[in-house]
């Protein structure tokens, strides 16, 4: 079942591709608010371990390894990005794989993070600092999966031969998306992992 | 010949409730806000009545505490998220394509799936009181009570309901935004574009960053209730709770006011027949409340326990955000003065709007006088204070906006004489109710009590207050009427009955679907007033001769025998994917409320919101075609 | 009449009734300070009044004259002129608003820094506050009998007049505030964090006239009924009270009062506590708990203290008064007077959502009230 007929332009001759590109800036400036409450709640709590593990549980060394999988996947993001814009299908579906399984290692790498740390008696109710670091990562990590998700759509989209119906816009966008997925990251590693005050 | 009955002849609105449904036409959208806050207006305005019975009298026994305490939390919740802000939203969906010289919305899908989320998110919350009971800890949600009493689920619908209220204007603000930057007629320069549209921008952007804030705060009560955490108890600081609550809650005054402003902002040229004095002063005054209201926002918090040094550094900041809003009633005043003033209906309300505004944000500066706000705070000075701005200002303004754009949803005028009863029932009332509590605040009377004790003098006004809030009821009572009666017997009101400045006025009412046949050219702030008026040496109007608003007139665009328009246009296409997204999410919604047990509904709901969202992005495209 | 008179009449009214306001009535109003706290207080407030009275004249009547003076004529036919703006004017509009409310911001500031000063120095009378959903919890700290117990009590605070009091507050639950117009602002009461406020009463109140207040943020079911008094002695008096509170309570031995004590020690203790003169000194039967926050340790017990509650004018929050009709209705079925949750007690994590109904005999309660009213 589709809809009645096809969705169709808006305005006649008007370049949609600014329209949307506003949009995905003002919700990543939403996002920005989003982040900075918890990296903030964050702060608050950093020494409030109550009577369970503080940041002494955390293995910087291996957080760093999946930290530098998620950068490398901003990098073969752009050069998805790159690809799309030479017109070349097949780079372009081999990098938006390659950045979704470095988003998938990135996730994966978590699980088996927190799994430890669960091991280690800390979980999400142990304390204040418990319930906000596994919070801030956790709502970081699903926005990761999002990411996924999107990538993987636009790889499907592409072997059908549509990703450029739209003006090609979609790659770009998710790149915005992707690339800000990776900068919280980097804030989130950088106050909650390295700086221990 | 045959006639396309699936439509409307006048306009190209396909009709019937499948249409309804799945439509993405900006201006049903705005009218489907503006039916669902009228409903709840009654809705949240019987339990106020109901509220105002058990305190007239001393020691009342018509409510238990129980049901006050839902009573008033759902009032307030009510009131701020279900009608202020949709009616807002409801005037904005509707106006803000006509006043840039656009068809529609940047993203109309998107603009559907934000009323569907928002209707199912208000069923969900009503649903509360039959399913264990609404949300009692107060709108504002004070931690640790609203995390106390994980045994009841009325908490959880109000973590959850208001959350993806917030899910629904975040994603309308982003929408609004975009259109507001990208799609403006040729000309229509930032400083042409209406004052209403301007402060919908403004609004847009304080919604965008300040409910993430309360999102936030609104999860962490939900881990709290649900799996233990410790946001704000057992280690946790119950001011966090506060400084999240209020950093989106003072912003959010200002996302229900200054639209109401906006509307003020167009009624009083058009009634005057001069233009807004001090536009860019207006618009800048709006820009200024906006940002500084992001940074009073502990002034709800003085006696919370910040320090002296905090206390006194957001007091002078509430103090001086007093000034850009003395700004524009000013410049109010300004255009009024040397014009010719027409009482029409939408004139009294916008001059209620201003009196009462006035009591209102005088009383918000005594407020900002922190040692005084000390007795001040938490009793009902506060009360009479924001209902002052906010329906005193606020629903005034709205109802100015009612009056005032009726005539062009539906092609009628509403009844004069109905419009009067229900101007002066309501301001009369509102005085009665709202008045009287300054003076009970004063006399040492709390808010959120479910009742008081003899002995205390506060009987009187109290009954005085009770009185009056029946009255408002009547008022409103008297405008449903006006409303439904003058769609079938109103006089009809053409495509300009007020002789307006901008340019929904230039197109027939109601518009068509496409709403301009031909995007105007603009090279006027007041754009299709200096289509027909010139000015002489003077500076006088001087009326020119014939002119339609330089856009095809009514006749040729709608002349079509089929009821199609003549000029060849495309019109983004129904879709039912926003509707299917919205319910899958709120079936999450009452999944994650109901939790352990709810896991299988998240699961259900995740996946119908998925079928939502992928069919909505993946709809076939023509080759012009955008996904949204 | 016209529109505009009709207007006219309107904000006169309204005047009218903000002037009334301008004379506070009733025991717990913020107008009529009784203490010096609450006298800077209320002159900051009718400084503002004044001015923001003024402004709302001025504006008003600009609105009022505009409305008159450029409404449509019937016979008029000519456009006005149409105006844009006046940068001139709205220079002066903005500067002249910001210079009215600098000039209140200086004594704002004053005033601010006066009424959050903590009262120190060995005159000052330190009381510890501990909210509880949904009574008042008062400790004495530096007021000791001989065993080193302090006076605690609940509900009614006495202060001796013209004395700098110092609360040092707490919660045990929710947020709570400590509100009593009369004598200063209010002052929220947070649990895992201290507030302070201080008190100071001029004169001394009549004995069944003490100052009200109550408390001022939302805290649940009975937020209404959490009300308290504060009694004001001269400083010989308040001395002879508190020579009398840190006096252990008698058992009773005989009559319906000692027959109460049976029952009282059977069921009661579970949550209250009581200072009672045992056979070798002072004894506490029913619960001691405490909680330390930032440093300071306040008492913070499941249930009022009833050592003394034969002297106290109300109960159950200082919402009822104390005689015998309402304690045996309260007893037979607290809950029915006051609305409260008991069903949810947990006494082991401290969780009290109100006193349950203990299907008491009314014999049982005519004992009861026989020996609590013996406990003065």
């Amino acid at each position: 079942m589709t809809s009645q007929a096809a969705p169709v332009e808006a305005h006649e001759h008007h370049d949609i591709r600014p329209v949307r590109k506003a949009a995905m800036w003002v919700f990543l400036g939403s996002e920005c608010m989003f982040f900075g409450s918890m990296i903030a709640t964050f702060l608050l709590y950093r020494n409030e371990t109550g009577a369970g593990p503080g940041s002494e549980i955390f293995n910087v060394g291996f957080t760093s390894a999946s930290s530098f999988v998620l950068l490398m996947s901003s990098l073969t993001m752009v050069l998805a990005h790159n690809a799309f814009e030479k017109r070349d299908a097949r780079g372009t579906r081999i990098w938006l794989a390659a950045t979704a399984l470095l988003g998938i290692t990135f996730i994966a790498g978590q699980i088996y993070e927190f799994t430890e740390f669960v091991n280690g008696g800390l979980t999400l109710s142990t304390s204040s600092f418990s319930g906000a670091f596994y919070m801030l990562t956790g709502f970081h990590g699903g926005h990761v999966a999002i990411g996924v998700m999107l990538l993987l759509a636009m790889f499907f989209l592409s072997t059908e031969g549509r990703l450029r119906d739209d003006g090609g816009l979609n790659v770009e966008l998710v790149g915005l998306y992707w690339h800000f997925v990776d900068i919280i990251w980097i804030v989130i590693f950088t106050v909650v992992y390295l700086l221990q005050v | 010949m045959v006639l396309d009955t699936s439509k409307d002849l006048a306009t190209g609105t396909p009709k019937g409730i499948w249409s309804w449904l799945t439509t993405i036409d900006h201006k049903r959208i705005g009218l489907m806000y503006a039916v669902t806050a009228l409903v709840a207006f009654f809705i949240a305005g019987f339990e106020a009545l109901l509220i105002r019975l058990q305190l007239a009298s001393a020691n009342g026994t018509l409510l238990s505490a129980d049901a006050y305490d839902q009573l008033f939390t759902m009032h307030g919740l009510t009131m701020l998220l279900v009608v202020v802000m949709p009616v807002g939203a409801a005037f904005m969906n509707y106006f803000i394509p006509l006043h840039i010289g656009a068809r529609d919305v940047a993203f109309p899908r998107a603009n559907a799936f934000s009323y569907w989320l928002f209707l199912f998110a208000t069923v969900m919350l009503l649903s509360s009181f039959v399913l264990g009971g609404a949300p009692d800890g107060g709108w504002f949600g004070y931690a640790p009570l609203s995390t106390q009493l994980e045994e009841f689920v009325r908490m959880d619908f109000y973590s959850i309901g208001a959350q993806l209220l917030g899910v629904a204007s975040i994603m309308a603000s982003a929408n609004f935004i975009a259109t507001v930057f990208t799609m403006r007629a040729p000309g229509m320069t930032l400083m042409r574009i209406p004052v209403f549209t301007w402060m919908a921008v403004v609004v847009s952007f304080l919604l965008i960053f300040s409910l993430p804030i309360f999102g936030i705060g609104l999860w962490e009560m939900f881990f709290d209730r649900n799996f233990g955490t410790h946001f704000f108890s057992g280690g946790g600081d119950p001011l966090l709770w506060q400084h999240l609550f209020w950093l989106f809650g003072h912003p959010e005054v200002y996302v229900l006011v200054l639209p109401a402003m906006g509307i003020v902002s167009e009624v009083f040229p058009v009634f005057s027949r001069k233009p807004l004095f001090g536009y860019p002063f207006v618009v800048f005054s709006g820009i200024a409340i906006g940002f500084m209201g992001f940074g009073v926002w502990a002034h709800h918090m003085y006696t919370a326990g910040l320090g002296p040094v905090a206390e006194a550094g957001f007091g002078v900041a509430t103090m001086l955000i007093a000034v850009p809003t003395g700004v524009k009633i000013f410049n109010w005043i300004g255009t009024m003065w040397g014009g010719k003033l027409r009482f029409e209906l939408p004139m009294l309300f916008a001059i209620g709007f201003v009196s009462l505004f006035v009591v209102g944000g005088l009383s918000g500066v005594l407020h900002s006088v922190v040692p005084s706000d000390y007795q001040q705070h938490d009793s009902y000075f506060v009360v009479a204070h924001f209902h002052y701005v906010l329906f005193g200002g606020g629903v005034f303004g709205y109802v100015a906006g009612a009056y005032y754009w009726y005539p062009k949803w539906t092609g009628r005028l509403l009844d004069k004489r109905l419009g009067l009863w229900h101007f002066w029932l309501m301001i009369i009332g509102f005085n009665m109710t709202f008045a009287p509590m300054h003076i009970l605040g004063l006399n040492g009377m709390p808010r959120r009590t479910y009742r008081y004790p003899e002995g205390l003098g506060w009987e009187f006004w109290n009954q005085v207050a009770t009185v009056g809030a029946f009255i408002i009821g009547i008022s409103f009572v008297i405008f449903a009427w006006n409303l439904i009666r003058s769609r079938k017997n109103g006089r009809i009101a053409g495509d300009d009955p007020w002789d307006g400045r901008t340019l929904e006025w230039s197109i027939p009412s109601p518009p068509p679907v496409h709403n301009f046949d031909e995007i105007p050219v603009v090279s006027h702030i007041d754009e299709f007033w200096h289509r027909k008026y010139a000015t002489d040496e003077e500076g006088r109007s001087v009326r020119m001769p014939d002119v339609t608003g330089g856009t095809i007139s009514s006749e040729t665009a709608t002349g079509g025998e089929d009821g199609k328009p003549t000029v060849d246009m495309h019109m983004p296409s129904p879709s039912y994917f926003p509707l299917v997204a919205a319910f899958g999410i709120i079936v999450t919604g009452y999944g994650l409320v109901y939790l352990p047990g709810g896991w299988v509904a998240v699961g259900v709901g995740v996946l119908v919101a998925l079928w939502g969202f992928f069919g909505w992005s993946l709809e076939p495209v023509t080759r012009n075609g955008n996904h949204d | 009449m016209s529109r505009s008179r009709r207007l006219a009449i309107f904000t006169i009214v309204i005047l009218a009734v903000a002037l009334s306001a301008c004379s506070g009535s009733g025991p717990q109003t913020a107008l009529n300070p009784e203490g010096p706290v609450a006298r800077t207080i209320d002159n900051l407030w009718e400084l503002v009044f004044i001015i923001a009275a003024a402004v709302f004249v001025i504006v008003e009547a600009a609105l009022i004259y505009t409305l008159i003076r450029f409404r449509a004529r019937k016979n008029d036919d000519t456009e006005p002129v149409q105006l844009h703006g006046n940068t001139r004017l709205e220079i002066l509009w903005t500067i002249i608003p910001v210079v009215i409310l600098a000039s209140i911001g200086y004594p704002v500031i004053k005033g601010i820094f006066e009424v959050r000063a903590i009262a120190q120095g060995a005159d000052v009378l330190q009381v510890q506050v501990t909210g509880h959903q949904w009574w008042w919890e008062f400790e004495y700290v530096d007021l000791k009998d001989d065993t080193g117990r302090t006076l605690v009590t609940a509900n009614e605070l006495v202060i001796p007049e013209d004395t700098e009091v110092n609360l040092t507050m707490t919660s045990a639950d929710v947020i709570h505030s400590f509100w009593i117009p009369t004598l200063a602002g209010k002052r929220d009461v947070v649990p895992g964090r201290i507030s302070n406020l201080t008190l100071i009463a001029d004169n001394p109140t009549p004995p069944d006239e003490p100052h009200p207040g109550q408390c001022a943020e939302f805290c649940g079911l009975s937020h209404a009924d959490m009300r308290f008094k504060v009694h004001v002695r001269t400083q010989a008096d308040f001395d002879a009270w508190v020579d009398e509170q840190l006096t252990p309570a008698e058992i009773p031995t005989e009559g319906a009062a000692a027959l109460g004590y049976e029952t009282f020690n059977a069921t009661c203790v579970a949550c209250h506590h009581v200072t009672v003169a045992g056979a070798s000194g002072p004894e506490d039967i029913g619960p001691v708990r405490t909680t330390e926050v930032d440093g300071v340790t306040f008492t913070s017990s499941l249930a009022p203290n009833l050592t003394h509650f034969g002297s106290r004018t109300t109960f159950g929050g200082g919402t009822f008064e104390n005689n015998a009709d309402h304690l045996a209705q309260w007893l037979a079925n607290p809950a029915g007077i006051k609305p409260m949750r008991p069903e949810l007690n947990d006494i082991q994590t401290g969780r009290i959502l109100g006193m349950p109904n203990f299907n008491l005999s009314s014999d049982e309660i005519t004992n009861l009230i026989a020996m609590l009213e013996g406990w003065e």
